[in-house]
This record gives structure tokens, sequence and C-alpha cells, in this order.
């Protein structure tokens, strides 16, 4: 059980923004890709559970291709939940109704199990006071724990994080993050793309530092972070810290 | 199918329609485009008034100008026109078809031109004025010099919008005897039988009157929203 | 002023008027479903890769929203006849607004679709719904905001375009019936005053459930 990325290429027209990325990430781990922007990272994520289409290579998700001619994208993405930057709220949905929307009508579940589902989740993340509410009522914070307990309500292997915090207000973006160690803590393979250095050296298991498209280093925190080899880790690690 | 098809086609090669027609037509399209320009210049003079109004006065004010306001936009034109053109009687003036017609359009002009100047208005954020009398600008200052042009950037493309309605809206005015383009159109529909020719030609003209400034309008408002 | 008022004749009438404004309805409610019915085609083919099609619907809209509401009445009513299509006034009248209500409603439906933004699509795929089901569930509500308060201005218009069936001969509606009695006893005044009554009452009573609606649909 694993998501393994094989030599995948990826280009937006002329722009080639992911050139030849491999690695591996096995059940249970915590992976953090670090590294500037632009450098592919979040689309990378996208790739992964088939958003977007990559031009050569293959991304096996517990052995399937997610982009084998054939393989169903849909069936294939419950397993694959992903929390974005902006963190998309469906605006006419309460709160409730976000998390328990996709259960019902994706997993099938009846409305009486998607409500006790999303009811768990939602208190999981510190929200079970707020079901009611439409999401326009509530912190972007919020909103975001809301976007992790929709994914996690899809009972997913894998957690995807795109850059979860850099869209929130600095005294928001704790919040987020312990929801997050605390997913880490309870064993989610999670790859977090993030710019949070401290909180990636802290709950991962391996740190991989993108730049111009290629992972340049990967390793523990302490080595990536705390030890980096290369030039390019230095300079970024400086200009970030 | 045949034989509709070259019964639109026919009247191209053989049709009764005079150059006399066109220009009886294009006359009619003048008679339009008057009734368009007194009943805009009117309609525009008028919601300036009741739009600034509107926008600076409190509700008992406020109020009962909107729902008179209100009214024209509910009630169909045609009836405003006929009910103007009846009550001319009544009361035993002598102005013609045409001034009835301005009249009617000026003041639907005006009901829509209000909620147009109004919102303009109230677009301007309180910070920005607040701005401009930080800046030591007088009352009238910043209204000449802030609130005026940013309104007016909100406003023109409803406002192009709302001239362009209006000229339509002038097809009506024949019912009360004001011989315009549509009703021009039908005078040569009767005497030479070829309706679907004639009204194409109508049909062009008032294609040709509206279709370049729509456009106008529509690139004008792309361009501001871009460089907002 | 010496004319004196006669409302009683008018208000006698009331009853065969408010028959006329039930058929001013029935025009406005068909021309409205109609109008959204073929507003969504117009909608899908303008953003379609055959340019036929493109081009085909762009010319609909253009004239719908560059000519007359009457002019497009009376193609249906009189232009069509040369084509060997001839309609009565109530077909007439319903085609001419319903090919109105279209071109109008068409761009609405267009900017209501920009109004969502494509990552509320990507988030609902995320979450393994197919194409379908994310634009049903997730975009469609989302968009039928934007064009709701839109689709009742266009209704109250299309209530308003209704009394043009007189111009080419209904009898039975709003004002085709105000007519016929205005030609009888020639008490013009009295008989549209109260008709414009009617016609203002009806669109009031179109704005006002619409917001009673939208209270009760968009809690948001």
């Amino acid at each position: 059980m694993s998501i393994e990325i094989k030599d995948v290429h990826k280009s937006f027209g002329a722009l080639e923004v992911v050139k030849g990325v491999t690695m591996t990430v096995e059940k249970g781990e915590v992976v953090s890709v670090i590294g500037g922007s632009g450098s592919g990272k979040s689309t990378l994520l996208m790739c992964i559970n088939g958003l977007e289409p990559i031009n050569s290579g293959h991304i096996l998700v517990d052995g399937t291709d997610v982009h084998a001619r054939g393989t169903d994208l849909n069936k294939l993405r419950r397993k694959i939940g992903i929390v974005f930057q902006q963190w998309n709220a469906f605006p006419h949905l309460t709160v409730l109704e976000n998390v328990m929307l996709a259960p019902r009508k994706v997993l099938g579940k009846s409305r009486a199990e998607a409500e006790a589902i999303a009811v768990e989740k939602l208190s999981h993340v510190g929200l079970a006071e707020k079901l009611k509410v439409y999401p326009s009522r509530l912190s972007g914070g919020q909103q975001q724990r809301m976007a992790i307990a929709r994914a996690l309500a899809m009972s997913p292997d894998y957690m995807l994080f795109d850059e979860v915090t850099s869209a929130l207000d600095p005294q928001l973006v704790g919040e987020v993050l312990d929801t997050m160690r605390l997913l880490s803590s309870e064993g989610m393979t999670m790859i977090v793309v993030t710019h949070e250095i401290a909180f990636a050296r802290e709950v991962s298991n391996r740190v991989a530092f993108f730049h111009k498209g290629r992972i340049h280093e990967i390793g523990p925190p302490a080595q990536v972070i705390g030890a980096p080899r290369e030039p390019e880790t230095v300079a970024f690690l400086k200009s970030v810290l | 199918m045949f034989s509709s098809v070259s019964a639109f086609f026919a009247p191209l090669f053989e049709t009764s329609f005079s150059l006399n027609d066109l220009m009886f037509m294009l006359k009619g399209a003048g008679i339009t485009l008057a009734l368009t320009f007194w009943a805009v210049l009117g309609g525009t003079l008028l919601g300036v008034v009741f739009g600034v109004i509107r926008a600076i006065s409190p509700w008992w004010v406020n109020l009962p100008i909107g729902i008179v306001l209100d009214i024209f936009r509910s009630i169909p034109l045609l009836i405003q026109l006929v009910l103007a053109n009846s009550f001319k009687t009544i009361i035993g003036v002598r102005w013609d078809s045409f001034t009835i017609g301005c009249i009617v359009l000026a003041l639907y002009c005006c009901s829509y031109c209000t909620e147009i100047v109004r919102s303009g208005f109230l677009a301007v954020p309180a910070t920005t004025r607040r701005a401009a009398r930080s800046l030591g600008m007088s009352w009238t200052q910043d209204l000449t010099a802030i609130v005026f042009p940013i309104a007016l950037r909100v406003g023109l493309p409803s406002w192009i919008g709302l001239t362009l309605g209006v000229m339509k809206d002038t097809a009506m005015v024949w019912w009360i005897g004001v011989v315009e383009l549509l009703r021009s159109s039908q005078v040569i529909v009767t005497r030479i039988q070829e309706p679907l020719f004639v009204l194409s030609i109508a049909g062009l003209i008032y294609f040709l009157m509206s279709f370049p400034i729509a456009r106008l309008g529509a690139r004008l408002e792309k361009r501001w929203r871009e460089n907002d | 002023m010496n004319y004196t008022f006669h409302w009683l004749p008018a208000f006698r009438a009331l009853p065969d008027m408010l028959w006329g404004a039930l058929v001013t309805l029935e025009v406005a409610v068909l021309s409205m479903l109609l109008g959204v019915f073929f507003a969504v085609l117009l909608a899908v083919a303008s953003g379609s890769n055959y340019r036929v099609l493109r081009g085909a619907a762009a010319s609909w809209i253009e004239l719908a929203r560059n000519t007359p509401a009457l002019f497009q009445i009376y193609m249906a009513y009189f232009g069509l006849g040369s084509l060997g299509i001839h309609l009565d006034s109530f077909p007439a009248l319903l085609a001419g607004i319903t090919f109105n209500n279209a071109g109008y409603l068409a761009e609405t439906f267009r900017g209501g679709l920009r109004a969502v933004p494509p990552t509320q699509l990507r988030a609902a795929r995320s979450l393994g719904m197919g194409q379908i089901q994310a634009f049903r569930l997730i975009v469609l509500p989302q968009m039928f905001r934007v064009v709701f308060y839109p689709l009742t201005n266009q209704m109250v218009w299309a209530i308003l375009m209704t009394s043009l069936g007189v111009i080419v001969g209904l009898n039975n509606d709003l004002t085709g019936v105000t007519q016929e009695l205005n030609v009888r006893s020639f008490r013009t005044f009295e008989y549209f005053a109260l008709a414009a009554v009617i016609y203002y009452l009806l669109a009031k009573l179109v704005t006002l459930s619409a917001r009673l609606l939208a209270w009760r649909l968009f809690r948001y």
C-alpha cells in the first residue's frame, strides 16, 4: 500500500513545471514537500488524484495507475482526500451538509449514516458547534478545518494538503496545523505541501525539497532541514526562516 | 421547403419595394431616433436629479420617490401611452402624439435612470469620500472630482443599455399614431404584401442602430472591469 | 376640463378583465418556461466547438437583444406568413416573447455560469463526484442563486410584453379585453387605468413572491 510516483513530467503549454519526479510514499508515512513558489509541488498533488493530466511517467496508488485509460478516477479519488489552499467550501450548503454530501452521493450512504459520519469528523476537527451554520459565517481557519473534515468523511487512505495555511491570517494558522498534527498522530498517510518549515520538521517522516520541477533533496527532516547538503536547499531555507 | 425559400428570396429579384419605400422607412427611422433622443435627454436629466436625491435623502423622501418611479416600470408602456394620450384629450391640451410619446418615454427612462444614478452614487465607498475630504476638498469638490467620475464609470454601461432599451421601446409609440420605423414598414407591408422582406429591412435598420452601441457598451464595461 | 369620469362601467367590467389577466399570466408563464428551455440550449450552443452552432446561437441572442420585442412579435405574426407558417395571435405572441426571453436569459445563464468559480467544480471532483453529479449538486444550485433575480425581472418584463398582443389582434388577454371594452364604450381612460392597476398588481405579485421564495431558498 503506497503512492508511487515514477518519472512524472507535466507541462502547461510550453512550460514544463514537473520535470521527472520519482518518489514513493508508504502507508502511514507523512511526507512534507517544501520549495519556492512555482516549483511545481502543488501541480504534483493535482496529478496524484488525477485532477491534472500528466505528460509522461506513472503514478500508482495502491498499484492502480492513476493516468491509465480505463482507470475509474471517481472511484480512485474516494481513497485520496485533498485539501486546497483556497478551502473551497460549498457556499450553498451548511457545514454539516458540506461534509455529508459526498458520503451520501458518492458512497451511497443513507442520510442517517452520512450525518453520523459528518458529525464525528466535524467534532474531530473541533467544529461540533457549527453544524447548522453556512460557511460564509466561518473564519478562514474554520472553513479550512471543515474542508479537512469533508475530505476525512470519505474515509480516505491518503490525505493531500496543498498549502492549506498560506491563504490564512497568521493567527488562524495554528488551529489548522493542530488538526493536521492530530491526523498524523493517528497514523494517517499524508503528503503535505507547505511553507511552514517548523511544522514540516515536527510532523514529517521525510521532507522533500522541490526546486525548478525536480526533487533536489529528500530525506528525514533532521537532514533536509537540519543539515541540508545542496546549496539550493540552504539558500531556500535561509530565505524562509 | 423549396417554395418557401424561393418566396423569401424572390423579392430580391422581383419586388415591388421601391427606393421611395426605403426612403419612407429611413424617415421612420429618423423619427425613432428623434423620439429616443428627446426621451433619453429628458429621462437622464430627471434621472440624475432624482437619483442624487434618492442617494442622499432620508428614507421618508427616498421611499415615496422610489414607489412612484417603480410604477413606471411595472405597467406596460403601451398602457402608459394610451393613458397619457387619453388624459391629454381629457384635460384638453393640444399636444401631438410625438410630444406625448416623448413625455411618456422620458418618464419611463427617468424611472430606470434614477436607479442607475443612485447605485452609481452609492457605489462610491464612504472611505474614498472621507479620504477626499481629509485632503481638504470641499463638499462640492468631493462631489465633482471624486463621486461623479466614479459613479459615471459604474453607471455608464447600464445607461447605454437603457438608451438602447428606450430606442427599442419607441416601437410602441405607433399605437398612439406616430409613424416611426416599425409603423412605416407596416404601411409598406399593407401596400405591397411582402411582410417578411420589408420587416427584415426594418429589423436590419434597428439592428444597425443598436448593435454598434451595444458593442461599445460591452467593451467599455469589460475594459473598466479589468482596470479594477 | 369638462370631462366627467365614469368609473362604474369600468368596475362592472372587472371580472372580464381579471379573466384577461389570467390569459396574460398564462402567456407570460409559458413564454418563461419555453424561454428558459431555449436559453439553456443557446447557452450550451454558444460554448460549443461547432462554429455553425455558435453562430446560430449568437444570431438569435443578438437579434433578440437588438430589435424591439414588438418587431419580434410582428415577425412571428406577419413575417413567418411569407414562409408559409401562419400563426394565430396567441401563438405568435407566445413565440415572439419566447424568442425575446431566450435571448436575454441565455446571456444571464452564461453570466451565472461564469460566476461559479471553477475551483468549486474541482473540489467536488476531488471528492469522487462525476462531472455531471458535480455540476448538478455544486455548480447548478450556486448558479441558480445568481440568475434568480434576473429571472424574476425577465418574468415581469414578460408580463409587460404580453400587452403587445393587442397589436397582432389578441383580444382575450388583459390589454385585449380592455381594448374591446374601450372600442364599445370609448371610456378609454377609465378602462385602461384599471388595466394599469391590474398590471401593477401582477408585477408586484411576481416580485413579492420571488422575494419570499429567495428568502426561503437562499439562506446562505
